[in-house]
């Protein structure tokens, strides 16, 4: 099993992965694929579970050494249900993403993470937020992240369009995470969706048979 | 804080102490020529499988230091609570102290607060400790165990991820059990049928890879109880060694007896009264 930890950038189990967030009119669409590797060649996880609830309308999305991603998380985690509880009000999406940019700007040397936060809050309603792997935190309309991204950049910035309905966010979400993962060696697995509305949170799995297939598979 | 023994946030920074000592130890060893001996490894296979009533842990019980097998009958299944197992691969040391220091500060935890402990508790501690230490504590962990919300089989890896599976191997011998367990796991599985499964996992473990063999210890977790076999199955390739080797009286004969009186004499006398009140 050493051997295998030696190529590898990250230390230990990596979630080489396609991430993303979307906005669509009235909620949020969060996704990832389900797939832990070590050293970019050992499938340590098919089954990995990327979409971290860290409060009743709040998810993130992790990638990154699963290691590093898992500890942060589970810190902002407390963090934030205890300023919920102090503040007697459920906390920002801006709040939850602030929690996880200072664990990580903080602690820049030591981690290897990146987060993409999504959710919704009664002032200002859906919003998605980058935490990159420095700690730079970015609010965006949709993003993209993971290494699997790369391959979508072209089909996200092309498919998106401002106030889609839920059905096209799903719609949108699935084939980019289908297009990642088929290209993506460190992608894979099933795709977890996260619709997060006023009204709920709503979970969707799609077996990897079940995803959109496009030519040539 | 009456759990405080669990929730403490341990003192900050790593504790490498044995780490210099290592160094001046080796210095002072001829001047570097000898070296210190390698740690112990358990290059192992352990496996785990989620069946109906509970959780079967398998491993195998070969230590190796090296080349050398140190180790014949190690026993890699550690006990945590009276309802969670943990089998460890990766180095004997960090994976014997690591489930000491879980048991104990579970014992401690469920003495204070009343409750049996859960194995997601006894992950989240694991994780935390793992984690702080960045991965040199070498300890790659399966924890099952059956609490009240059931029955439960986690992944600990030395750098602090965990995930929760139905069936996992971890070890050198990891592939090779995994072959096994990927053709012929089945969610909600019989007793027996999953104790076949992990020992043919730990078999096929022992058959592929070098750092595993010798016997098969098996643990069966259940709502009612654990039942810890071990082993579960000896290795075919057992020697016989005589393992006595006292001779009778008389096996050596006696050539010559020589006698020498040892002479003492009372140098010093002091009496201490010891009062019985």
């Amino acid at each position: 099993m050493e051997k295998r930890f030696m190529d590898s950038q990250i230390k230990g189990v990596s979630t080489g992965t396609t991430i993303l967030a979307v906005t669509f009119n009235g909620g949020v669409i969060i996704g990832s694929d389900s797939r832990a590797s070590i050293g970019g060649y050992y499938v340590s996880s098919k089954t990995i579970n990327k979409l971290i609830q860290v409060h009743d309308r709040i998810f993130c999305c992790i990638a990154g050494s699963l290691a590093d991603a898992q500890a942060v998380t589970k810190a902002a985690k407390f963090q934030i249900s205890f300023h919920s509880i102090q503040m007697e009000s459920p906390p920002l999406v801006k709040a939850a993403a602030s929690v996880l940019k200072e664990l990580c700007y903080n602690n820049k040397e030591e981690l290897q993470a990146g987060f993409i936060t999504a959710g919704w809050d009664r002032k200002k309603g859906p919003q998605v937020y980058t935490v990159a792997l420095g700690g730079m935190l970015l609010s965006q309309p949709f993003t993209i992240g993971g290494s699997g991204s790369t391959y979508i950049y072209g089909y996200a910035d092309a498919k998106y369009k401002p106030d889609m309905s839920k059905e096209e966010c799903l719609q949108f979400a699935t084939n980019a995470l289908a297009l990642a993962m088929g290209r993506d060696n460190v992608s894979g697995g099933v795709a977890h969706l996260v619709v997060i509305t006023e009204e709920g949170v709503e979970h969707i799995v799609i077996p990897g048979d079940k995803l959109p297939k496009f030519h040539d598979e | 804080m009456a759990l405080s023994n669990v929730v403490e946030t341990p003192a900050s920074g790593f504790n490498f102490e044995n780490v210099c000592r290592n160094v001046a130890l080796e210095g002072l060893l001829q001047g570097g020529q000898t070296k210190a001996p390698k740690p112990m490894k358990t290059g192992t296979t352990i496996a785990g499988v989620l069946c109906k009533n509970g959780v079967v842990l398998g491993a195998d019980t070969r230590a190796t230091s090296g080349e050398v097998v140190a180790d014949k009958m190690c026993a890699k299944i550690h006990y945590i609570s009276p309802n969670i197992y943990c089998c460890g691969a990766g180095t004997a040391a960090d994976t014997e102290k690591t489930t000491d220091l879980l048991s104990s500060n579970l014992t401690i935890f469920s003495m204070n607060s009343g409750r049996n402990p859960r194995v997601v508790m006894a992950v989240n501690i694991l994780q935390d400790m793992l984690f702080r230490y960045r991965g040199q504590i070498g300890a790659s962990l399966i924890l099952g165990g059956v609490d009240c919300t059931g029955n439960h089989l986690y992944k600990v890896g030395p750098y602090g991820s965990i995930d929760n599976v139905p069936y996992l191997a971890m070890g050198s011998g990891d592939l090779a059990a995994l072959g096994i367990l990927e053709d012929r796991f089945k969610a909600d599985m019989e007793m027996e049928e999953a104790k076949e499964l992990v020992r043919d996992a730990i078999h096929s473990g022992i058959m592929s890879d070098l750092g595993s063999g010798n016997n098969i210890d098996i643990c069966v977790i259940t709502k009612q109880g654990v039942d810890y076999i071990r082993p579960y199955q000896e290795s075919e390739y057992k020697d016989k060694r005589q393992r006595r080797y006292k001779y009778r009286p008389g096996t050596t004969s006696i050539l010559t007896e020589k006698i020498v009186p040892l002479e003492l004499e009372v140098v010093q006398e002091t009496v201490q009264r010891m009062d019985t009140a």
